[in-house]
Formats: structure tokens, C-alpha cells, sequence
């Protein structure tokens, strides 16, 4: 702390130059959009359902955004197959429900059979060509969507598949709103996750080379980082919030099909470009207001029906890209002096 | 004495170009050694060809183990830190983390040596929350530095530390590498375009010219001979 209160003014730079300069407006317009919200739901029961209804489903487009932010910034690729990735690593969960795990254990060992995955992945298909050319990588990653696709298809079959509620059925009554445990229950899966992803690159070591070998992959091996395995564990890492996202979502839809995530992963692109494509905060933030917005809109705008909501998020996302390249938290490239 | 870096006919070379065509040096330990030459002469490649951070062939050993093989972070692991031209800072980062990454290869608590580059750098323990990228040319230079021996190598390869770094600065990063050699026996291999300066610091050094070694000796040796005289010390 004293180092910030010696030198308040360089700190004061780096930070507003690491948020694109543009900090007090976009959180003035955030605290304004979260009060409009309270108000509507003090003010009405639908809107305030509505309201815990897309921040809960705006939390697992903001998990799966941030796994394709994590893998973008480590790599510059951007992974097409992420969500697919999630979509099958909930069927792994159903399937290990089917033999006999409860819910709780299916979903612990699904995220670690999710980490193993996505590392291999990282190894095995998208390494071989990540030298040659960041296209070839996206491409690889588009044709591990289908292969993903496939292979779900071909073990689990199309048909729906129905899994236990983690949160049971409870409903709570606040004033005069009913909010199914489901929502509360899922926004808090997302946060536990997102804050320890957080803080492993925040507060250890493996973070801290995680990040350098993302920025500056050749001084990250000088100091003797592997950055290989750095990647690879990104990978991973991403993987695992894919998979809290699929399995967050499916009790949403309340069935498990092959199709689950594709609209999701529509979302979390809208929200990872909104927040800024190298912005895991970003990210977050992305999904939840596009969550939230486009819960709200279907209901109180008469013209926009809930077959309109993917086109509506793909509309956001052509709008970012055409106005602010950079989202709302992305780096603006860094000065070097 | 024993050598700690022995390179032994290393060629290096960047897609088609050849860069080094068959060096051969070694560095004593305790001691620092030099690299001089025009632009071009392959100087930064033979640090690179020893971290690592280019193709290379030929034999290169350290503390008498081969690493023509290692990869950098292989080699960094042997307790080897390579400062490379320009600033290798993480500018994303804080003064604190690129210390931090400095020792990423050390085990346990590394607040001994945090200690002691603070005491030869005390602003950095000041702006350690600092983000790098907004610390001046000089300052960067500095703080590379610094991470390089908050890992306290066995061997640091610096290149160029002078560039772009106005000569007080200069003359301070010499006085304190040279005074981690005399004190604490860490051994340099430095690339300097200022030769008068890097005989001043140095034991010994090598003339390259065209990716080969043209002239080699101690510093003394070096600055008596005419031709180093009139190429790079310009008197």
C-alpha cells in the first residue's frame, strides 16, 4: 500500500491505460443499468424474476465467454469448438450419473475429466499447427466442433436425455417474487468458479506464468516458464468452464440434447466481444448483461420474440465490432516507450 | 580455473540465413567476458544460441553438461538468465511480478534476494505495484536486470544493456554487474556496442566479425591491439 500512496500518479496511468482510458463512463452506465434493474424489481414481480432469471443464464454465458477469453489471450485462437467441448463433457456427466455417481461427485469429476481434455486437446490437435498459423488453429477448432458433434451423437444418440436437478425444486419467496432455487443456485456455481479461476492466476505462481507466457510467450521461456504446458493448462482450465457452463445450462433447458450450447456459444461470443475479447472481467460482466438484456427484451418488447434472441446477441456482437473493437474493457494496445 | 560456458564450433542460423559459422569461446567461471563486433557479427545470436531462443548446432556445455539441446526454459532451469536486447519486461505486468518471474524457477520463499536487488534498486521496491509498461526505457532496462538477478544465475548473458540508456545509467548498470561478479562470483557473458566500456568490466573478450571469431584475449590484450583500437575504440 505504500508504494500506492507514494506514487498515486503513475499507478493512477497504468490502471486507466490497462482499462482502454475509458473507466468512469462504462461503470457509471454498469451501477445505472444494476439500478434500473433493482427498481424494476421492486416494482414488479415479473420484471424482478425475469431479472435473477437472466443474471443466472447470463452467468453461464459468461462462463463459457471466459473460457474463450482465456484461450484467446494465451493463444490468439478462438476456439468455435468451446462450446461443443461443453455440450459433451455434460453428457460425460450424465453418463457417470447413469452409473450410479451422485449429481455433486458427477460434477466434480466431469470438471477434472474436462481439465484432462481440453489439455490433451491443446496437445494433440491444436499445437501441431498453432506454429504455422493462428487461421490454421481456428480452423482446426472449427472441425473439432463437428468432430465433437459427432462423436456425442454417435455414443449418446440424438434423443433427450434428463438429468437430476442439482438444486432440487425449492422455491423461495422474497416479498412478493418467487425465484426458483435453480437461479440463485446457478449464479452461485458460476461466481465460486470464476473467483478461483481468478484467483489462481491472480495469486500463484502458475498464474503468474500462465499470463506471462500469454503476453510474451519468448521472454516467458528466458526465465525459465513452459510456456508449452502453460498453454496447454490454459487449455485446460478453459475446458473446465466450459463444462461448469454445460452443466449449469442443461438444468435450464431442464433436458440434455447435442444442440444445448450452440445458441450459448452464439451468447458468450456476443458477450466476450461486448466485454472485450482479452478481458476476463469483461467477459463476465458481457454475459450477464446480455443474459439479462435479452430476458428483459423478449418480455417487454413486443417485436422481439425468443426466436429473435440469438439474432438480437448476434446483432450486439456486428454492433461492437463496428463501434468499439475493443469491447467495453479490452486493451487498447500497450504503449511501449 | 574451469570453464562454466564452453561453446565449441556452434553454427546458428534464422530460416536460410547463417547467422554463426562455427564459434568457438568459453567463459571461465567467476569471470566476465565481452562480445564485441560490428552490427551484424552475430553477437545477440551467440547468447541466443546459449539461451536457447535460436536454432543451433555444434557443442555448447554448461558447468561441463551439454545443453545444445535444452530448450530456453530448459536452460534458464541450469540457472542461466538471459537479458535480451531491448527490454525483455512483461510491460503488461507489475514491477513486483516480473521479479517474481525472475525466480520463477526457485523453490520456497524468495525474499532474500528481493531484498537484495532492492538494495541496489530501491525505487523498484517502491513502484513494485507499478505496471512495467509505463516505467521509462531506462527504468525497463533496470528492472530486466534486476529480474535477472533476482534468479540468481550462475550465468547471465546480457545483450546491449547500454542501448537506448543515457551514459550514467550506463556506467551504474556496469559498476553493479561488475561488482555481483567481484562480490557475489556471478559470471557474464556480455554483448556491448560500446567496447570501451565492456573491456572497463570485462576479464576477457572475443571479437566477432561474421559470425566468426576474428580475435579473442584478455581485456588488456584486447585494447592493446590496433585494430580493436581503431575499430571499437576508436582511437
Amino acid at each position: 500500500m505504500a508504494a500506492l500512496e507514494t506514487s498515486p500518479g503513475p499507478n493512477l496511468r497504468s490502471r486507466s491505460a490497462a482499462l482502454g482510458g475509458v473507466v468512469p463512463p462504462i461503470w457509471l452506465l454498469l451501477v445505472a443499468g444494476a439500478a434500473g434493474l433493482l427498481v424494476g424489481s421492486l416494482r414488479s414481480s415479473v420484471f424482478a424474476q425475469l431479472t435473477v432469471q437472466g443474471l443466472a443464464l447470463g452467468a453461464v454465458y459468461g462462463s463459457l465467454a471466459l473460457a474463450l477469453v482465456l484461450v484467446y489471450r494465451a493463444t490468439r485462437v478462438v476456439n468455435f469448438a468451446q462450446g461443443e467441448l461443453a455440450m459433451a463433457t455434460t453428457y460425460v456427466a450424465w453418463q457417470l450419473i447413469q452409473w450410479g455417481l451422485s449429481y455433486w461427485e458427477a460434477f466434480f469429476a466431469t470438471l477434472a475429466i474436462a481439465f484432462v481434455l481440453g489439455t490433451v486437446l491443446e496437445v494433440v490437435l491444436v499445437r501441431p499447427v498453432q506454429h504455422r498459423s493462428v487461421i490454421a488453429a481456428v480452423i482446426v477448432t472449427v472441425g473439432l466442433f463437428i468432430l465433437v458433434d459427432g462423436i456425442v451423437n454417435w455414443i449418446w444418440g440424438a434423443e433427450f436425455k434428463f438429468m437430476p436437478s442439482p438444486f432440487g425444486t425449492k422455491i423461495y419467496h422474497v416479498g412478493g417474487v418467487s425465484i426458483a432455487r435453480l437461479y440463485p443456485g446457478m449464479l452461485a456455481v458460476v461466481a465460486i468458479s470464476v473467483v478461483l479461476v481468478w484467483a489462481l492466476f491472480r495469486f500463484t505462481k502458475l498464474g503468474l506464468g500462465m499470463r506471462a507466457a500469454a503476453f510474451r510467450p519468448a521472454e516467458s521461456a528466458l526465465v525459465g516458464v513452459r510456456v508449452d504446458w502453460m498453454l496447454a493448462i490454459g487449455w485446460g482450465l478453459a475446458t473446465v468452464l466450459g463444462a461448469v457452463a454445460g452443466l449449469m445450462a442443461e438444468p435450464s433447458q431442464l433436458l440434455l440434447e447435442p444442440t444445448l450450447m450452440q445458441p450459448i456459444l452464439v451468447y458468450a461470443f456476443a458477450a466476450a466481444v461486448l466485454g472485450g475479447l482479452d478481458s476476463p472481467g469483461g467477459a463476465v460482466v458481457g454475459g450477464l448483461v446480455i443474459g439479462v438484456s435479452l430476458n428483459l427484451i423478449v418480455q417487454y418488447v413486443p417485436s422481439i420474440t425468443s426466436e429473435l434472441q440469438a439474432p438480437f446477441a448476434f446483432a450486439v456482437l456486428v454492433a461492437v465490432l463496428l463501434l468499439k473493437p475493443s469491447g467495453l474493457f479490452g486493451h487498447r494496445e500497450v504503449r511501449r516507450v | 580455473m574451469t570453464a562454466l560456458l564452453e561453446l565449441e564450433d556452434v553454427e546458428a542460423r534464422y530460416g536460410p540465413v547463417h547467422a554463426l559459422h562455427g564459434i568457438s569461446l568459453s567463459v571461465e567461471e567467476g569471470s566476465v567476458v565481452a562480445v564485441l563486433g560490428p552490427n551484424g557479427a552475430g553477437k545477440t545470436t551467440t547468447l541466443r544460441s546459449v539461451s536457447g531462443t535460436v536454432r543451433r548446432s555444434g557443442r555448447i556445455a554448461f558447468a561441463g553438461r551439454p545443453i545444445d539441446r535444452l530448450g530456453p526454459d530448459g536452460v534458464a532451469r541450469l540457472g542461466v538468465a538471459h537479458v535480451p536486447e531491448g527490454r525483455g519486461t512483461f510491460s503488461e505486468l507489475t514491477v513486483w511480478e516480473n521479479l517474481r518471474l525472475g525466480a520463477y524457477t526457485r523453490r520456497g520463499s524468495i525474499d532474500p534476494e528481493l531484498e537484495r536487488v532492492f538494495s541496489y534498486f530501491p525505487w523498484l521496491s517502491e513502484r513494485r505495484k507499478q505496471q512495467a509498461g509505463t516505467l521509462s526505457g531506462g527504468e525497463q532496462q533496470t528492472l530486466a536486470l534486476a529480474r535477472a538477478f533476482v534468479h540468481r544465475p550462475r550465468l547471465l548473458l546480457l545483450d546491449e544493456p547500454s542501448l537506448g540508456l543515457a551514459p550514467v545509467l550506463v556506467a551504474e548498470l556496469f559498476r553493479i554487474v561488475r561488482e555481483l561478479n567481484e562480490r557475489e562470483g556471478l559470471t557474464v557473458l556480455v554483448v556491448e556496442q560500446n567496447a570501451h566500456l565492456a573491456l572497463q568490466a570485462a576479464d576477457a573478450g572475443y571479437v566477432l566479425e561474421a559470425g566468426q571469431v576474428a580475435l579473442s584475449g584478455t581485456s588488456d590484450e584486447l585494447r592493446a591491439d590496433d585494430s580493436v583500437r581503431r575499430s571499437y575504440l576508436g582511437y
